[in-house]
């Protein structure tokens, strides 16, 4: 994995020197070897804090709504996963493509850092990455799947976007199904359900920090910033207020989603937010055709486009027509 | 007199879209075809106007049932707006249903001008469904209860 990280860190040093860009876009070292986030480098000074390892989670095209706007180039760092966000904010024009320049980056999965105290490490000093195992504190020895992050796991996204990529192929692809645990959902009853949801969006502290991560969630202005809307409460009274905020954050990116997995690896409060979004991709799938956001810079999304043959919102509960 | 206002009755929640639902409950009125006055009418200009926050708002706002009216496929006045709602509420309903909120509460009934007769059937057969589906419970907000 050093490798790779060396590969992904002479590239940005070489773009700046070049002056083929004038930032890079990446992650930086934070005071713990878990608590990357995500950084513009300036110089190649600055390069001396850049990372990129198995906790590089970050999906930093968000970023570039803001910073392709700014003078002169800039380079990105994009994982799999994030060149599907990437694309669909091409396709939405909210990036100056012009002003970007993107490096598709490898990936073996990131990490949970709840999975690693869930298996019983209480301080993660240091992390050595193998392909299918971690050293982590230099003794203990853990299997990389039982610490990635859910969305990694079934993770089988390929590089759709960047001029360049830096790949060593060392890595593994998965055959899990990412709609498993929606059809274990669908198939409970609507009590079971209810009783489900009712006590993960409870937990919900309304920080919205699943809204700002979110690369499709870009609107200037939200609807829950507007203070006429009444929905802008940032506490949780009743079942009400959580459940609309979290119906209306999925809908709003239904259909443009790219299951990036980001809403839920930021949560506080680790609530699966991932499952309301799979729901929406998954009944998509069933109703309209298969469709993976951002595959791509041109299709029409299929909330934006229809045919005459719909199914009728009274047959199509559960995707099913 | 208390006595009688005791007795709650559902409120339903009908957004009727200008050009074809809103007029077909014209019709109903002057046909003299009746249906249940808990039946509170909202005209927005296109069924595709209807934000799936104004249905969650519905219910926040005590309503029991929300119905959604408009020109049947191929007929919309704005040529395609209820094509786009269908998809939409296919999806927002299958959502609700899968935050384990009941499917009955809600529904999509295209209802032309002409269809007097079909506005006050589909009324009185959704205030029959939440009559027996009883308050809402599951998307209710407290603070907007007496």
């Amino acid at each position: 994995m050093q490798r790779l990280e060396n590969a992904v860190l002479s590239k940005a040093k070489e773009l700046l020197e070049s002056g083929k860009v004038s930032r890079v876009l990446g992650w930086t070292k934070g005071e713990f070897c878990y608590d990357v986030s995500p950084c513009v480098f300036n110089t190649v000074d600055e390069l001396k804090n850049f990372v990129y390892n198995g906790f590089c989670g970050a999906n930093l095209s968000k970023y570039l709504i803001n910073e392709s706007k700014k003078e002169g180039k800039i380079a990105v760092f994009l994982k799999p996963c994030d060149t599907y966000s990437y694309n669909q904010l091409v396709k939405e024009h909210r990036i100056k493509v012009e002003n970007v320049y993107a490096v598709g980056v490898e990936c073996q999965g990131k990490f949970d850092i709840e999975k690693f105290y869930a298996k019983g490490v209480g301080f993660v000093a240091s992390v050595e990455e193998g392909l299918t195992e971690v050293k982590v504190n230099g003794e203990t020895v853990l299997n990389r799947n039982d610490v990635k992050l859910e969305r990694c796991l079934v993770c089988n996204k390929k590089h759709v976007a960047g001029e360049e990529i830096v790949e060593l192929n060392e890595k593994l692809p998965s055959d899990s199904d990412r709609f498993e645990m929606v059809k274990k959902l669908e198939a409970m009853t609507a009590d079971e359900r209810f009783a489900f949801w009712k006590k993960e969006l409870s937990k919900c502290i309304r920080c919205n920090a699943c809204r700002n991560v979110c690369p499709a969630c870009n609107c200037t202005k939200c609807v829950f910033d507007n203070p006429n809307s009444e929905v802008s409460a940032k506490a949780n009274a009743t079942s009400f207020e959580e459940q609309m905020f979290h119906i209306i954050r999925a809908f709003h990116v239904a259909g443009r989603c790219t299951d990036c997995g980001e809403c839920s690896r930021v949560c506080p409060q680790n609530i699966p937010l991932h499952l309301l979004n799979r729901k929406f991709i998954s009944d998509i799938d069933k109703l309209y055709g298969e469709y993976q956001a951002g595959e791509d810079t041109t299709s029409k999304g299929p909330l934006t486009s229809f045919t005459k043959e719909d199914a009728e919102p009274s047959d199509a509960v559960g995707g099913n027509k | 007199m208390q006595e009688i206002n005791k007795e709650r009755k559902p409120l339903i929640v009908a957004f009727c879209c200008n050009w074809c639902s809103y007029a077909g409950a014209d019709l109903a009125g002057s046909s003299r075809l009746s249906y249940p006055a808990n039946v509170k009418i909202i005209r927005v200009p296109c069924s595709c106007r209807v934000n799936p926050l104004f249905i969650l708002k519905a219910f926040q706002r005590g309503a029991d049932g929300v119905i959604l009216c408009g020109c049947h496929p191929g007929d919309c006045h704005y040529t395609t707006g209820n094509y786009y709602t269908r998809r939409r509420m296919s999806l927002l309903f299958s959502m609700l249903d899968y935050l384990g909120i009941e499917r009955e509460r809600t529904r999509v009934e295209w209802v032309s001008a002409a269809e007097g007769a079909k506005f006050s059937n589909v009324m009185n057969d959704f205030a029959k469904t939440i009559n027996e589906l009883g308050e809402n419970k599951r998307l209710e907000d407290l603070r907007c209860k007496d």
